[in-house]
């Protein structure tokens, strides 16, 4: 039951693009066509379930035991930033396929603060391992499902006839305010 | 000055040099601020201690004892005494039921158990909605109320609490927490 | 001088770079935290650029990133650590978005941009002047989002909302919601843009 939770909350109540803010940045930037936007939700929630698990690992057994919680923030985005390499080298190597599809997106996800955000929320929450991994992959699938839905929404948009000063990105955010306001309709689901 | 090669044991000898220095200054700086945000968080505990119990010439921060409720958790609570003879009791209290994550308050009873005033820690509420819970309007509702004879719920469960309008989780998870210290009173009081 | 205030308008982080819209949209539920989180990352902006320009002699090229990070991240935990001791409840306001200054992309590609090329003194004064901006940027969302939502600024009232029975101000509470940030930041880029284009 608490799964279930966690997967509804964490895909549409507090989905988090749309309520906590969190990876706004590719959002804007990367929603432009459906496509790319699949390839950047693909991307992040590999790096994303990848990302937490190591650091979920790495809170417990190294920076709780020597009391050094101090060092989070600085041990997260180093583990993050080689992961992302780490990732980029073997898939290259394993999977050419797979890094065509994805591989650009990659450097970019060092600087998403929704993945650094997702492994330090999932160590306040004092979630389990499993918990942890749940939490991330349903994060993850609620980003991407935010991109893919805005993606859709700024192709038509790009054939309206939008007033000049709006053109870009004022109205793709007015947009993206109003499919929050959508979003906030799932409130009372959990 | 020449910048300097890429070569292996450059890099190398950078990047720790580099995380040398910046854990070592991080230390510091820890050691330096440890005092003071413990003294900050004793500072705002002892603030809302005051806020929902009578006048009391004690430390309850010393006093402080635990009780263990059924389902695991450990609730504190901070006797407020006044020459020596108990005027009231505040208990450090929570839930884990609100919109959006934990909701932490302290909620002041008499000697007899009847709530005196409950004060919020710390919450993730929505803003404007849930966040109402810290309100007079809301809160005061609670005061002078038993919750052995007063039902601790909202009224749409069959309560005796009004709820915040379009804030009925919120609501329900307020009740609960104070609920969860009224018993973990009358626990500590058979203890 | 040109130097100074190019962060306000000409290159402001925010309306025009389009840079660091994370905190930006979601702390500035009000005006104070606005202000507090835009000056937190002007003390991390300008203390990274003067430590990067200082020591960019020093690092060989290919672990540059690497090494601005930590430098970053140092200054980011060092600001954590200072608002929680000293200011405790705007540490909790603005929650997880200190930690999240180290990958507000402003501050790195000042580092990678700006400091990484010039001495220290143009970089302090560079961090200076996009930082201000930033916190402007913020403090001007949160100032518009307060007003609007909850009919106050720097929690002081403005009576502009009609009361009900209670005396409580009847305000727009969605713009202190998620939604409210994005349209009121998409109406005032709009609004300079158009500014900008006169």
């Amino acid at each position: 039951m608490i799964y279930v939770t966690i997967i509804l909350s964490a895909i549409f109540v507090n989905n988090i693009l749309l309520s906590q803010f969190l990876g706004i940045c590719p959002f804007m930037g990367v929603s432009k066509k459906i496509d790319t936007a699949i390839g950047m939700g693909g991307a992040v929630t590999f790096v994303m379930v990848l990302a937490t698990i190591v650091t979920f690992l790495i809170q417990k057994y190294a920076l709780e035991p020597f009391g050094i919680g101090y060092l989070q923030t600085i041990t997260f985005i180093l583990v993050i930033a080689s992961l992302v390499q780490l990732v980029e080298i073997i898939l290259k190597k394993v999977s050419p396929a797979l890094y065509q599809a994805l591989g650009v997106f990659l450097p970019l996800i060092t600087t998403n603060c929704a993945i650094l955000g997702v492994a330090i929320l999932t160590i306040q929450k004092d979630f389990n391992l499993l918990e942890s991994v749940v939490f991330a992959v349903s994060s993850a699938i609620g980003f991407a499902l935010a991109l893919v839905l805005f993606a859709g929404i700024r192709e038509h948009l790009d054939l309206m006839n939008v007033p000049k000063g709006m053109k870009g990105t004022p109205i793709a955010l007015v947009t993206a305010g109003i499919l929050a306001l959508a979003f906030m309709g799932f409130a009372g689901v959990v | 000055m020449a910048k300097k090669e890429s070569t292996f044991p450059n890099m190398l000898i950078t990047l720790l040099v580099i995380t040398f220095a910046s854990a070592t200054s991080l230390g510091y700086v820890y050691e330096l601020t440890k005092e003071p945000i413990a003294q900050a968080k004793l500072n705002k505990k002892i603030e809302a201690i005051k806020q929902v119990v009578p006048t009391f010439d004690n430390n309850p921060n010393d006093e402080m004892y635990e009780v263990a409720m059924d389902n695991g958790f450990i609730l504190e609570l901070y006797p407020a005494k006044m020459q020596d003879s108990l005027v009231g009791t505040a208990v450090k209290t929570f839930t884990k039921n609100g919109f959006s994550g934990e909701i932490w308050l302290m909620v002041g009873f008499t000697p007899d158990g009847s709530i005196i005033d409950v004060s919020v820690l710390e919450h993730k509420e929505t803003p404007g909605l849930g966040t109402k819970m810290a309100e007079p309007t809301f809160k005061d509702q609670f005061k002078i109320k038993n919750p052995t004879s007063y039902k601790l719920s909202v009224k749409k469960d069959g309560g005796d609490v009004d709820a915040i309008t379009a804030a009925t989780i919120s609501s329900r998870a307020f009740c609960d927490a104070v609920d969860r210290a009224h018993k973990a009173l009358l626990k500590g009081d058979n203890q | 001088m040109q130097n100074l205030t190019k962060g306000f308008f000409k290159e402001n982080a925010v309306f025009v770079l389009l840079l660091g819209l994370c905190p930006t949209l979601a702390v500035t539920s009000s005006a104070v935290n606005g202000l507090g989180m835009g000056l937190a990352t002007t003390f991390v902006l300008i203390m990274s650029n003067m430590a990067i320009s200082l020591i960019k002699d020093l690092i060989p090229d290919k672990v540059r990133i690497p090494s601005f990070i930590v430098v970053i991240a140092s200054f980011v935990t060092i600001v954590d650590l200072s608002m929680s001791a000293y200011s405790p409840d705007l540490h909790a306001a603005l929650g997880i978005f200190i930690p999240l200054i180290v990958v507000n992309c402003i501050v790195l590609g000042r580092a990678e941009a700006y400091a990484s090329k010039n001495n220290v003194f143009n970089s302090l004064i560079d961090g200076l002047s996009i930082g201000l901006g930033f916190a402007f940027a913020l403090t001007l969302l949160g100032s518009i989002r307060e007003l609007l939502g909850a009919g106050a600024i720097f929690g002081i009232n403005i009576p502009i909302f009609p009361v009900d029975q209670s005396n409580a101000p009847i305000t727009m509470l969605m713009f202190i919601l998620a939604p409210g940030g994005f349209i009121v930041l998409g109406y005032l880029i709009a609004l300079i843009n158009k500014i900008r284009n006169v």
